[in-house]
């Protein structure tokens, strides 16, 4: 019961970051009709800016702060330079040119930093364990991962939904020139809201680094699942990302902690750990399937 | 019209020319690593070629399609391999390293997870069918990954390259032939395709669905028939690498390997059929002038795909035959 518990906070922890994945591409997908590949590779430059300001000894704060700033500048560069020019072009040619970013920044990384993994320590504040429920200590760092995930989801939800600014993000996706006219100004508009889509990216960037090596290409694997999870919650709702987040989140760390343990009551210990490990890999692409199944346009679809 | 046409056919004829030319001016120059080259090109075109279908005319962006071209690979991989050691696959068949078994069913076996993949994708459209196509080749990945009884992560060596009685296919040139032969053969037929009934409806659902349904079609039955079809020459193509390399592993499912497949496509000029062999050989070649520029070459042919998504408009064939966005233009397939 306590090492379910456990995994269970550990599939939240997972969620929350897929959620700050989730949030900033919906955002930019759901306001900017824009496809983002690269929105894995600010995932990648927040986590490789931020663990290489830690080990140069800026402390955790300000080294998260340079992750997510780093993340947030080549975000509005990216826009500036590139994105505005395929706001109007079909999924295919977003698609195509965020590809090509993809192959720049994974080299540009490798350049930079080299092809071996850096590590990227929990802050010593944050290094210790916490005991929620009596008998069962949990890291702390991941605690408060979960605790920064659904905050900033909050204050997102807080400023899309209740605030002036919000108001003309949600105008300008459904009217561009409308807004235009009444005297905002759109494309500096969609440069900050891009900037702030990677500002979160960096974020999960950041956070999720003690967690996993921080090489080329990390940033690939939690896009596609990024994607997952706003295809199972429905594009461009708020509401979907969540929902979808915590799903995956959860059942990504369930299948594979608890599958290849099912799998053992009716199959020999050595096939089920193969066959176990192998289902829980492909366990969220099946849900993924399973949903559509049944709801084409997600669980919370948003239009049409 | 008929000027752009025109222009458009001498592509395809030069295209074709140069292709049949590479083995004996490779010999010329005493370099047959050329002809290697060259036929990997080639493999890749008839994925490419197949995957045209769906997205240029179809306006169906797969950005799954290295699954077909892994299943087909594995196909080939793993029948070779019980083949080579006499042990039983499936049934006590201990399978097979005939070509002319193994090609067919590596189509076979892609077209069946076409249709199975195509009817979940095909519910949806615009951003979700990428999206979805994706994850699905993700799954594929997943368990080609974990399948350890077939090398796993590591992939898989084919003992012998598929036999056809009367050809060696350890022959450069014949198997540089022989995959010249069916890359012309899939061009031909899905030419044909294009140009029939069956093409026109697919065309006419990638610019209006409901017009077509209420013209008495049935869009979802058209467009999964050619997603099948696409995915059954994806698996040809894949059984082809794997005889080409001799060696088949997941990597030939990441999805990188999709990206890659499109932007061949793209970079040719996406609804032309004869574009995308354009695009495999325009990737290769500058894949190999990169690498010997630099290590990092991956930097470069990044910042290119986007100048070329952003300013090339139309790819290759699109420039050669003089009009920006060649025939299938860009519909309006958005989410």
């Amino acid at each position: 019961m306590l090492l379910f518990l456990e995994q269970l906070l550990n599939g939240l922890q997972f969620g929350v970051t897929l959620l700050l994945m989730a949030s900033g591409l919906t955002l930019i997908f759901g306001i900017m009709n824009l496809i983002n590949l690269a929105h894995g590779s600010l995932f990648m430059v927040g986590a490789y800016v931020g663990a290489t300001a830690i080990a140069h000894g800026s402390g955790f704060f300000l080294g998260l702060l340079t992750g997510i700033a780093a993340a947030a500048i080549t975000g509005m560069v990216m826009e500036f330079v590139i994105m505005r020019r395929l706001y109007r072009r079909d999924h295919l040619d977003q698609v195509l040119a965020t590809f090509g970013l993809i192959l720049f920044f994974n080299e540009m990384v490798s350049i930079l930093w080299g092809r071996q993994p850096i590590a990227m320590d929990t802050p010593g504040f944050l290094s210790g364990t916490v005991e929620l429920i009596p008998g069962a200590p949990y890291p702390a760092f991941r605690l408060a991962v979960i605790a920064t995930g659904i905050l900033v989801t909050g204050l997102l939800y807080f400023l899309v939904m209740k605030t002036r600014i919000g108001m003309w993000i949600r105008a300008g996706a459904s009217n561009r020139e409308m807004i235009g006219a009444l005297g905002v100004n759109i494309s500096l508009l969609y440069t900050v809201l891009f900037g702030f889509g990677a500002a979160l990216a960096g974020l999960a960037g950041v956070m999720a680094a003690p967690f996993s090596a921080v090489q080329s290409g990390m940033g690939e694997n939690i896009l596609i699942l990024t994607f997952v999870v706003i295809v199972i919650g429905g594009i461009g709702s708020i509401r979907g990302a969540v929902a979808g987040a915590l799903l995956i989140g959860l059942t990504d760390t369930l299948g594979r902690v608890y599958i290849p343990d099912l799998m053992r009551l009716w199959l020999p210990p050595s096939v089920a750990d193969g066959a176990g490990a192998s289902l829980a890999s492909m366990l969220i692409y099946i849900l993924m399937a399973v949903v559509l199944a049944f709801r084409p346009r997600g669980l919370f679809q948003t239009h049409g | 019209m008929v000027k752009s046409f025109s222009r458009k056919s001498w592509a395809t004829l030069a295209i074709f020319v140069l292709l049949a030319l590479v083995p004996p001016i490779a010999h010329a120059f005493d370099n047959s690593f050329l002809i290697t080259m060259f036929n990997r090109a080639l493999i890749y075109a008839v994925a490419a070629v197949g995957l045209d279908l769906i997205i240029g005319f179809g306006g169906m962006v797969s950005f799954g399609h290295a699954a077909f071209f892994g299943i087909g690979a594995y196909t080939a991989g793993i029948l070779g391999t019980h083949a080579f050691d006499g042990s039983e696959f499936i049934f006590g068949w201990t399978g097979s390293n005939d070509a002319l078994v193994v090609w067919p069913l590596a189509m076979l076996v892609a077209a069946f997870f076409g249709v199975i993949i195509g009817l979940i994708s095909l519910r949806t459209s615009g951003v979700y069918f990428i999206m979805i196509t994706l994850a699905f080749a993700q799954l594929f990945y997943f368990f080609f990954v974990s399948l350890s009884q077939y090398g796993g992560e590591d992939g898989l060596s084919l003992w012998d390259r598929n036999a056809i009685p009367g050809l060696d296919l350890y022959d450069r040139d014949t198997f540089y032939y022989l995959c010249f032969a069916i890359l012309l053969a899939v061009w031909f037929f899905l030419s044909r395709l294009v140009a029939s009934r069956f093409g026109r409806v697919i065309i006419g659902c990638k610019q209006n669905e409901r017009r077509m349904r209420a013209l008495g079609y049935d869009p979802l039955l058209y467009k999964l028939a050619a997603f099948c079809i696409s995915a059954a020459i994806g698996g040809l193509a894949g059984a082809l690498i794997a005889n080409h390399s001799e060696f088949v592993s997941p990597g030939l499912l990441h999805w990188s390997r999709s990206g890659e497949l499109m932007v061949i496509v793209i970079l040719g000029g996406m609804g032309t059929l004869v574009g995308p062999i354009y695009g495999a050989l325009a990737l290769f070649l500058m894949e190999e002038g990169l690498v010997s520029f630099t290590e990092h070459w991956q930097v470069i042919l990044g910042p290119i795909l986007i100048l070329v998504v952003v300013f090339f408009r139309g790819g290759i064939v699109g420039f050669l035959s003089g009009n920006g966005r060649a025939a299938g233009k860009s519909g309006g397939d958005h989410g």
